[in-house]
């Protein structure tokens, strides 16, 4: 399929799914996301790699602190993959509804 | 957060060269015949995927080593012309039952004896936490009203 499933991969881990929602709140820096968790830094730094690979989030430079934001990418592309898999299942509906003959019984 | 944006539905139609009871028919009663064995949400791989036919009737897939995985449940049953399924696969493609998404999905004749079949799958912003933030977020500060206002700013600004 041409999803590759890797943003709702991302999310089906309860502890990133609450460092998106964290950040999906107003952009936040590792450091304001590993207080507000019960999770180290450096996991967080993990958990936001895996994140941004999905493209869930993206991250930028502010001073000396790298600050995650929202990347509306990653949403965009599940909305897309669903509009995929429906027109996938129609092709094959309509050859399996077309099987027995043109114009049916 | 007012929720006044949400994620667009997904639509898609087709036309088949079958009557409506049969295209009605095949897509119900036939399900597991046509569904592609790609769509799962089980670890096993897919055997079969049914809906029964009746509201509040199951829709889910066997897999081969016959466990059953729901995806949600029929909510409207009016053969041969409508019926509405509730998609319960969040964004982390697991089932929730406390999770509505719908899929509406009419048979309409188109004459010479064959049927248009129109699908919308909508209420995508139930679809788990990724739907809901992104409302959330289109809101905010870095959506449309965000950029809006850094527009105004930078034309104040000339």
């Amino acid at each position: 399929m041409a999803y590759d499933y890797a943003a709702m991969i991302a999310l089906a881990d309860p502890t990133r799914r609450a460092i998106f929602e964290l950040v999906v709140e107003q952009p936040r820096s590792v450091s304001e996301l590993a207080r507000a968790l019960p999770v180290s830094q450096p996991a967080v730094s993990q958990h936001l790699k895996v994140l941004r690979c999905a493209r869930l989030v993206g991250m930028e430079r502010r001073g000396a602190s790298n600050v995650y934001h929202l990347d509306p990418y990653g949403l965009a592309q599940m909305r897309a993959w669903l509009d995929g898999m429906w027109a996938g299942a129609f092709d094959s509906f309509k050859a399996e509804v077309e099987k027995d003959g043109k114009g049916g019984t | 957060m007012t929720g006044t944006i949400a994620p667009a539905a997904v639509r898609r139609s087709i036309t088949v060269e079958a009557p409506r009871e049969r295209a009605f028919e095949v897509f119900t009663a036939s399900f597991g015949r046509w569904w592609p064995r790609s769509h799962k949400i089980g670890s096993a791989p897919m055997q079969s995927a049914a809906i029964e036919p009746r509201v509040g009737g199951r829709w889910y897939e066997i897999g081969d080593d016959g466990s059953e995985c729901q995806w949600g449940d029929v909510l409207v049953w009016e053969p041969p012309a409508r019926i509405v399924l509730a998609w319960r696969i969040g964004a982390d493609w697991r089932f929730n039952p406390n999770l509505l998404t719908e899929v509406e999905v009419r048979f309409i004749p188109a004459g010479d004896g064959k049927t248009r079949v129109e699908l919308e799958h909508r209420k995508l912003e139930n679809m788990g936490t990724a739907m809901e933030a992104a409302r959330a977020a289109f809101e905010s500060e870095r959506g449309w009203n965000g950029i809006l206002a850094n527009y105004q700013r930078a034309l104040a600004e000339r």
